[in-house]
């Protein structure tokens, strides 16, 4: 259920999902204005916590707050009181505080956007944590697919490459899942977390078995230090068993949409035509970024009224 | 001055090593268990009403962290006993860990001054089995024995070096004194800090594997058989470790093992939340491990409970979870938690306290763990219905980090006497020092 925080797509339901699509849809319209900019937001305070370089996310979440007409500021992790050794906790409760109407929190590992939530009591949106969750991103992906096939249920998705460090892959797993989709996961072995079955999907280690018949391929980027040594002998050798191309492609659906949560490590997970395949369904989804976080902001913190500083959404819980 | 002259009346002797379970009184003078029995009449002496309550030995815990010296913010001699005693424990072991370590006649010397200064609890320094806890040169083993050392070991910095691990298993036999091997491969482990499953999949925390515990427990078994030593395993967690530990004693290894509480009752689901005060080494493993453990610890294969107290600070604890040090403190809270065997039957509250007094006792080769006439008057007064919700800030540990914390327990430990003295008492809290 949403309540006031969103963690993690694990804590939504179907109708929740359903809700901030279609709040999106009309945040999208916003951003084909020449003025892209509502009053909704006028008056609140929304921190970006970075803790993890991020330029993409960061930037996505700042142009959602600023066209919602919230004042944004951008807490980078070297600007704050982290190099001072104090803990996560204490930077929470000094921001506790300061009176803010979202927090808007990326941290390196899982777990940190719900510790803050805990002692913090404006809302909380984790804008990655770890390998654990990425709820904006999955809803962005969701929102893409929706536009480009028309539905979700019944489809079919691979997602392809390094599971095991992906938080974009444990939320689009439970985001299509809950949204009747079914899910498939595929990678070398090492990059398959442990009981991934118990997340409802299938594993395989064979591209080609992974992506026959799918309607969505979905490549993870993969991070560089994870191209040698212990995961992986060679980036050559992941590209050629892993990558996507246009021969692989075949075997998925004639019509099937390639995805990645960028940046694309071009010629790595995507070959070199496949980048410059149908283009517009990545930047699609940067698109969509936008206006799905418009309408997480909206939705967590647009509600909070005078005098009742603790709405929630739904029948969430309160802390 | 002499001890006191105690007599605990009317409560339920439990004595494992007499196979003891009947209702009587203990009488305790000049530091020893001078009477046992029903028509006990001692007017002059005081009187520790036991009704509804059991007489038992006091606790020996094998595994704890005192963090004295060096580090006395987390805990130090004096609030680690109180806090034991608090618990029903008459005897703790502490772990070399300290800073300095305690790789040293001088530094083992210094524990035992402190403790007999500063600590109402029996403490029994257990040294470090490599300089520096480094993993490469032993330590005087014969003068650190000497100088009280009890046991052998580098605990959470596992030797990693089978060769190191067998000259020291070799050499230990020369003092007799057991190797206490913490069996977790760390290049297994590999930054993982949570049990690898489900729930490590879940939390998206680096996934630390079952099989590093087992591949480095059986090794240290098959290095135990060659070299004939003792080897004591640490905080058994795994159905692996529990099969290879019963399958080694079936070949007549001299080995015996422990479990702790929260390895007996917790499972890696406590984790779901980021409760860093959940977060120990090894992890909270799945229900299936679980349910091994309990098994071992009832069929004999695991010897003991030992809590492996660990205290660390708030501002420790407060860390991200990969960051935020592992261990739990567990005196004060180890009697109520594994009184869940008791009440679901898997063992009696007899051979509950065997395996909490007489059996780590023996394993350390120390006084304890007995109620006969002339021993050591080291008891436990224990009421198993006691209901009380614990609050770290309330015990005597001065650290909080307790997955328990806020919960209402069932039993507590209402008095607890060693070497004759009333050294805490559950209403007037610790008496002595």
């Amino acid at each position: 259920m949403i309540g006031r925080d969103l963690l993690g797509i694990e804590d939504l339901d179907r109708a929740d999902i359903e809700r901030i699509l279609e709040t999106a849809e009309h945040m999208r319209e916003i951003g084909r204005r020449v003025i892209k900019k509502v009053p909704t937001l006028r008056g609140r305070t929304i921190v970006n916590l970075f803790f993890e370089s991020s330029t993409r996310t960061k930037s996505s979440f700042e142009i959602a707050g600023k066209r919602l007409s919230a004042d944004v500021i951008n807490f980078a992790a070297a600007a704050s009181s982290l190099k001072k050794a104090e803990s996560i906790l204490d930077t929470a409760r000094n921001l506790e505080a300061m009176d803010l109407d979202a927090v808007v929190v990326r941290h390196a590992v899982a777990g940190v956007p719900k510790q803050i939530a805990d002692v913090l009591s404006a809302p909380v949106i984790n804008a990655g944590d770890g390998a654990h969750e990425h709820p904006t991103q999955a809803l962005l992906d969701l929102l893409t697919v929706r536009r480009e096939k028309g539905r979700i249920d019944g489809l079919t998705i691979a997602i392809v490459g390094d599971i095991l460090h992906s938080r974009v892959a444990r939320s689009n797993i439970y985001a299509f899942r809950k949204m009747g989709a079914e899910v498939r996961v595929a990678g070398p072995p090492q990059m398959i977390p442990a009981a991934i079955e118990t997340l409802g999907v299938k594993a395989f280690t064979s591209l080609r078995e992974a992506i026959d018949g799918v309607d969505v391929v979905m490549a993870l980027r993969i991070q560089n230090e994870r191209l040698t040594g212990t995961y992986l002998p060679s980036v050559r050798e992941y590209s050629a068993t892993y990558g996507i191309d246009r021969e692989k492609l075949k075997f998925a659906k004639d019509d099937a949409i390639v995805m990645h949560p960028g940046p694309v490590n071009r010629g790595v997970e995507l070959s070199h035509d496949l980048t410059d395949h149908r283009p517009g369904v990545i930047l699609d989804q940067v698109r969509n970024g936008v206006a799905v976080r418009m309408a997480v902001l909206y939705l967590l913190s647009g509600r909070r009224q005078e005098g009742d500083p603790r709405v929630d959404l739904g029948s969430g819980e309160e802390k | 001055m002499s001890q006191q002259r105690i007599w605990i009346r009317g409560g339920r002797i439990l004595d494992p090593a007499a196979e003891r379970d009947e209702p009587g009184d203990v009488l305790i003078e000049g530091g020893v268990i001078v009477a046992v029995g029903t028509k006990l009449d001692a007017s002059d002496a005081e009187v520790i009403d036991a009704k509804g309550a059991w007489i038992a030995p006091g606790f020996v815990d094998l595994h704890t962290h005192l963090r004295e010296p060096g580090q006395e913010y987390k805990e130090d001699i004096a609030s680690g006993g109180r806090s034991a005693v608090a618990g029903g424990f008459a005897a703790v072991a502490c772990m070399a860990n300290t800073h300095p370590v305690n790789d040293d006649p001088a530094m083992t010397d210094y524990i035992i001054d402190r403790a007999k200064q500063d600590s109402p609890a029996r403490v029994y320094p257990i040294a470090a089995a490599t300089r520096g806890l480094e993993g490469t040169e032993m330590t005087e083993m014969s003068a650190l024995v000497d100088a009280g050392a009890v046991a052998f070991s580098d605990d959470g910095k596992t030797i990693m070096d089978g060769g190191v691990m067998r000259r020291i298993l070799e050499y230990s036999r020369t003092v007799g004194k057991p190797v206490i091997t913490h069996g977790e491969d760390r290049h297994l482990v590999a930054g993982g800090v949570v049990n690898e499953g489900p729930v490590s999949t879940k939390l998206g925390l680096p996934g630390n594997p079952a099989v590093a515990e087992v591949v480095l427990i059986t090794r240290d078994l098959m290095l135990a058989e060659l070299t004939g030593a003792h080897l004591h395993v640490a905080h058994v967690s795994t159905k692996g470790a529990v099969a290879a530990i019963r399958q080694a004693r079936e070949r007549g290894v001299h080995v015996t093992a422990e479990v702790t509480p929260h390895h007996l009752t917790l499972t890696d689901e406590a984790l779901l939340g980021y409760d860093t005060n959940a977060k120990v080494a090894p992890p909270l493993r799945s229900a299936a491990d679980v349910r091994a453990c309990r098994e071992g610890l009832v069929d004999g294969t695991i010897d003991a409970i030992a809590t492996d107290h660990a205290p660390h600070a708030v501002h420790e604890k407060d860390l991200e979870f990969t960051e935020a040090p592992p261990g739990l403190i567990g005196f004060e809270t180890a009697f109520p938690v594994v009184l869940d065997l008791v009440r679901s039957g898997e063992l009696s509250p007899l051979e509950l306290m065997r395996r909490l007094s007489t059996n780590p006792a023996k394993i350390l080769d120390r006084p304890g763990g007995s109620l006969a006439i002339g021993a050591a008057a080291n008891v436990a007064i224990l009421d198993p219905d006691r209901s009380w919700t614990y609050d770290p800030a309330k015990g005597y540990s001065k650290s909080r980090n307790s997955p328990w914390a806020g919960h209402t327990l069932t039993g507590r430990a209402i008095a607890t006497i060693v070497g004759g003295w009333l050294v805490y008492d559950v209403e007037r809290g610790v008496l002595y020092p």
